[in-house]
């Protein structure tokens, strides 16, 4: 009884050690493919940076065609403000007269009775 | 007053251009940064007439006073024409200094959504029938609640737009150029309101004897 006891918690205590080196093993793996991943994306992330870096060129160095002129932007900004506001005051002195032209009539109208 | 406002209003808006010509180049950006003393002053205009809008809102919904519901509507439009300068003046610089001309970033959209606030209350007012008056003016509360926010979002908000502390890091050459353009979109506000509220007066009283002839 006692060593068939031995000999069942000695064949249990294999099949835990067997699990657990399976486990290690595993974890071991899992942990490589980690750090291996990590590596090729900091490497990749590395280069890509350093090619990146390779192709800035100031705005200023850039050919002449590929730049973006600034005076018509700004032209065009500065016309758009002048005439926004020029329409706005215009379109309150027409309101204005169109109103005050019914005041008046209306006015007229009314000491004519 | 009316006449000497008018005189103000244009010599500073008729010489803000050269004013803005003498200040210097922004060292990265060069001549579309010029943008800036025409783009800040049109928001900060917006601002005001935002703020203005929403506090004669709140007086005429809790108080009834009718003179401040004119103040509330005149200053609304002011705020769509404001807003739109700024809206239109934002994406030609940042087509050259971004790259794009729009980015859905909290500031710039959070400034759309306010000019559409306003855009919504005359909308209201136009179209909302009788009454519309005070569904408006809770409207411009909201709209008026959402200023601070637009102002604040660059600092809280990872954006590509500046923050708020480029003004007072200018150079003084181009704080000079930005506070002429600024008091000269400010006095244009004044003008502009001026009138605008006395279109509003006219047609109260023009309505008042339509009704007394009615009668």
């Amino acid at each position: 009884m006692i060593n068939g006891g031995t000999h069942c918690c000695s064949k249990g205590d294999s099949v835990k050690v067997t699990v657990r080196r399976a486990a290690v093993l595993c974890l071991l793996l899992i942990l490589g493919i980690g750090v291996m991943e990590t590596s090729a994306t900091g490497l990749l992330a590395q280069s890509m940076q350093t090619s990146q870096q390779d192709e800035f060129v100031p705005i200023d160095e850039l050919e002449t065609e590929d730049q973006l002129p600034a005076a018509p932007l700004l032209i065009a900004a500065y016309g758009f403000a002048w005439f926004a506001m020029f329409v706005y005051l215009w379109s309150i002195w027409r309101r204005l007269a169109r109103v005050e032209r019914e005041l008046a009539s209306l006015a007229s109208r009314t000491t004519e009775r | 007053m009316f006449p000497p406002l008018i005189v103000l209003a244009m010599i500073f808006f008729v010489c803000a251009p050269v004013f803005i010509a003498w200040a210097p180049y922004e060292s990265t950006m060069g001549l579309v940064q010029k943008i800036f003393y025409f783009h800040l002053p049109s928001w900060a205009a917006m601002f005001v007439a935002a703020i203005v809008c929403g506090i004669a809102s709140a007086v005429f919904l809790f108080k009834g006073r009718v003179i401040a519901d004119r103040i509330a509507v005149s200053s609304a439009e002011l705020a769509v024409v404001f807003g739109l300068i700024g809206l239109v003046s934002g994406p030609l610089w940042a087509r050259k200094a971004w790259g794009v001309w729009w980015q859905w970033d909290a500031r710039l959209t959070m400034a759309l959504v306010l000019w559409m606030i306003f855009v919504a209350y005359l909308l209201l007012r136009e179209y909302g029938g009788p009454g519309s008056e005070k569904l408006a003016a809770g409207v411009a509360l909201f709209g008026m609640a959402n200023v601070p926010f637009v102002y604040w979002s660059v600092n809280v908000w990872r954006t590509v737009h500046p923050t708020t502390n480029v003004v007072p890091t200018l150079v003084p050459g181009m704080r000079g150029a930005l506070w002429w353009s600024l008091v000269g979109f400010l006095l244009l506000y004044a003008l502009a309101m001026m009138a605008r509220v006395r279109l509003e007066e006219q047609r109260a009283a023009l309505e008042r004897i339509y009704r007394e002839l009615d009668d």
